[in-house]
């Protein structure tokens, strides 16, 4: 069984660096364009809530401290508190999801989705391109898109193994499919932590 | 030689239950590699359909089989069908898949589920690509260079990028599984030192295949998106940089040509190895040049680009670095040529494939390096003189190593011999079919015929119906196997265990293989490729 679940954790581990190289493409587009057009990135930045941010920041640390406990319930054979420490880490994934869909129709009321209504009246008098802030933009929803698709996958993962871990099917000997649902919850966390800082904090200017 | 007639028929994993169901639901690798031969075969049949139809437009130096629209539509479907849906997986998915596992003495890959959604997303994504064909097709070219693929094409790019992306996984899964396979499932005894060079030559490749394929999946992924939702990241009227996809696209597609040859060494050293009847000369040098192609395979993306708008600077850095990475290919061409010396050489169809495929395999590496100098390439650069260098390499090499690996576990998957008097002329035909196709290319090239141009100048004609007489001849040594293996399902002779005769842990079972592949774990003495302590035995049908 340990040669399984270190075989399991393996191929979990190379997926994760799979998913490193996905996400990394759109970070390698990020660095090129900032570099480009440092303040069109400025200004679509300044757009950003960064209290929603650094809620959803801590909402989600919270939510891998919740995941990483609930881990060690399962090695230690405590079913109970296992299913619960699970349970809470899907209600903060909820919520992550849930300031993220805030923040989305904030965006999307206020014209700032690329496309033909894209609109973005500050750039003129900060003296830019609004077509270069469109770029930011664009990025800015694959990059928390894409998370965002990865937060519901992970959600989903948690729920399938909270279900199964509630039928008592885990257990001190085997254990692995909550540690590989914990390593993705973690790396997914992890994602974001870069994403903060990169789209919501640009020389943050004004406040909030 | 008699072959004993069984009274009990023996448990087979082909006779493990007969249903559709438990093939389409099966976890059994080699089950799995079938429906991937199936499935790969359809598919190198519509790309050989496009060929054919690329083929005809160019015996007449006017575009007047089809328009110069219709034209590009089928040298893209020609590349997106041969490259993601059938070279890609050719030996991985099919040989791979169905011989690593008995190779390193276990009863399955690691992950076995995980094998069979591998299929199932290649299936998935083989049919967007078909369905976007079949509605009018795509444009752009194999390689979707923005902004055409982005704004300007009118055909089916969404659907056929989505066939692309999600065979990209399948891909990635196939990857992942026999890297974890390889390093955790070796039977004991089984060191690396020990493990044949196919299975290091597959490990090389799918380390490519996990780190490089999400790449191109991000960036076709990009594509598709700023089609449908117009989030612009190659859009240059947003400010976007078409060459930002250049490097992104390459970053992928220039390992992934190395993904479309590591396998196929792989055989290659199985093959020269049992009909030499030698151990491999410098084992460690071929292992570790795997390792080192794979590597230096992801430096040197923008030898692509050398023509597109990078500096001259970073041209020069790409170049040396493209100069390099033929070394360790050089490495193995020698030892394999080294390892025939003084062997006991038997002209088996295996062999003759693989004669084939140091030949041309070398005259396509050589071209590369060619292309490597910046001088050259500038003057063959999107001429047929790059087609030809890379036809040498993907069919000269690659194909002809997949038909040698075909043939040489042949008897292993199916328990049956195919027709040797067949199969040997057909690889003539191949053989003969394939340079009169493609060797006028490199002519065509250097005189200066452009490369994706339905009409050209009239100077050029007898070169170009050389070339489509050769491809007819190809045809008939890709369509000969097909009869041939097929007929040997049932009219073949029994190939018992070992009909090569040959050392390797796949033939110490019998063929076909029973399901969980070994009675017993094997326990691994000896080195690799141990010829020296093979007893001399006459193989079975010869």
């Amino acid at each position: 069984m340990d040669q399984q679940r270190e075989s399991s954790t393996f191929g979990m581990w190379l997926f994760l660096v799979t998913e490193i190289m996905f996400f990394g493409g759109l970070f390698c587009a990020y660095l090129v364009y900032r570099a480009t057009y440092y303040q069109a990135f400025v200004e679509g930045s300044q757009t950003m809530n960064i209290w929603l941010g650094a809620t959803n920041t801590a909402v989600l640390i919270c939510s891998s401290l919740s995941m990483a406990l609930g881990v060690r319930c399962a090695q230690t054979d405590n079913r109970k508190m296992m299913v619960i420490l699970l349970i809470i880490t899907m209600l903060f994934g909820a919520a992550f999801l849930g300031i993220k869909a805030i923040e989305y129709h904030e965006h999307w009321t206020h014209h700032q989705f690329p496309g033909p209504n894209f609109s973005f009246p500050e750039a003129e008098e900060a003296g830019i391109n609004p077509q270069n802030v469109q770029i930011y933009f664009s990025l800015y929803w694959a990059m928390t898109g894409l998370h965002a698709l990865h937060m519901v996958i992970g959600i989903g993962l948690v729920l399938w193994i909270t279900i199964v871990g509630a039928r008592g099917l885990y257990s001190a000997d085997y254990y692995a499919p909550v540690e590989n649902v914990g390593l993705y919850w973690h790396f997914v966390d992890l994602v974001w932590i870069y994403l903060f800082p990169l789209l919501y904090l640009i020389s943050k200017k004004h406040g909030g | 030689m008699a072959t004993a007639v069984q009274t009990v028929e023996r448990e087979t994993y082909l006779n493990n239950g007969y249903t559709l169901k438990s093939w389409l639901l099966t976890k059994d690798h080699k089950r799995i590699a079938i429906l991937y031969l199936i499935s790969i075969t359809g598919m190198f049949f519509v790309g050989g359909f496009f060929a054919m139809l690329i083929r005809l437009e160019l015996l007449t130096p006017a575009g007047d089989l089809v328009s110069s629209d219709t034209y590009n539509k089928l040298f893209t479907m020609h590349g997106i069908a041969m490259v993601f849906f059938f070279l890609i997986p050719s030996v991985p998915a099919v040989l791979g898949n169905f011989v690593i596992p008995l190779m390193v003495g276990a009863k399955d890959l690691a992950f076995p589920r995980i094998n069979l959604l591998s299929w199932y997303l290649y299936i998935v994504g083989a049919l967007f690509a078909l369905v976007s064909m079949m509605m009018g097709g795509v444009d752009t070219g194999w390689t979707f260079y923005t902004p055409f693929s982005t704004t300007y094409s009118n055909t089916h790019v969404v659907g056929t990028a989505l066939g692309v992306f999600i065979a990209g996984f399948s891909s990635i899964f196939t990857g992942l599984n026999f890297i974890v396979t390889i390093h955790r499932m070796r039977a004991p005894g089984l060191t690396w030192a020990r493990l044949p060079l196919f299975c290091w030559s597959n490990y090389a490749a799918s380390i490519i295949m996990v780190l490089g394929t999400p790449v191109i999946a991000i960036t076709i992924l990009l594509v598709a998106l700023e089609r449908l939702l117009h989030i612009g990241v190659f859009n240059p009227a947003l400010g976007g940089d078409p060459l930002l996809f250049q490097h992104l696209f390459w970053f992928y597609s220039h390992p992934a040509v190395y993904i479309m040859i590591l396998p196929g060494m792989g055989v290659i050293s199985e093959v020269v190895t049992c009909f030499s009847r030698k151990r491999v000369f410098g084992y460690e040098f071929v292992a570790l040049a795997s390792i080192a192609i794979a590597v230096l395979g992801f430096l040197v993306w923008a030898h692509h680009m050398f023509v597109a708008g990078i500096s001259v600077y970073a041209a020069l850095v790409f170049s040396l670095l493209s100069y390099l990475v033929a070394i360790p290919s050089a490495v193995k061409i020698f030892n394999w040529t080294a390892t025939l010396f003084k062997g006991s050489v038997r002209y088996d169809t295996p062999m003759l494939y693989a004669f084939g495929f140091i030949g041309l395999f070398t005259i396509g590496g050589l071209t590369g390096v060619f292309l490597a100098s910046l001088g050259v390439d500038v003057h063959v650069t999107d001429t047929y003189f790059v087609v030809a260098h890379f036809h040498y390499v993907m069919v000269g090499g690659m194909v002809l190593a997949y038909m040698a690996g075909l043939h040489f576990w042949w008897p292993k998957m199916t328990g049956k011999l195919y027709p040797e008097g067949w199969a040997k002329l057909s690889a003539l035909f191949v053989f003969v079919g394939f340079n009169l196709t493609f060797f006028p290319q490199f002519i065509l090239g250097y005189m200066g015929m452009p490369r994706r141009y339905h009409a050209y100048p009239p100077e050029f004609q007898v070169l170009n119906v050389l070339s489509t007489a050769g491809a007819s001849v190809l045809a008939v040594g890709y369509v000969l196997p097909m009869i041939y293996f097929t007929w040997s399902l049932r009219y073949g002779e029994d190939a018992g265990p070992n009909p090569w005769n040959a050392v390797g842990l796949e033939w110490m079972t019998p063929s076909p293989p029973p399901t969980h592949n070994f009675d017993e774990t094997p326990v691994v003495t000896w080195e690799a490729y141990d010829y020296e302590h093979q007893p001399e035995e006459v193989p079975v049908g010869h």
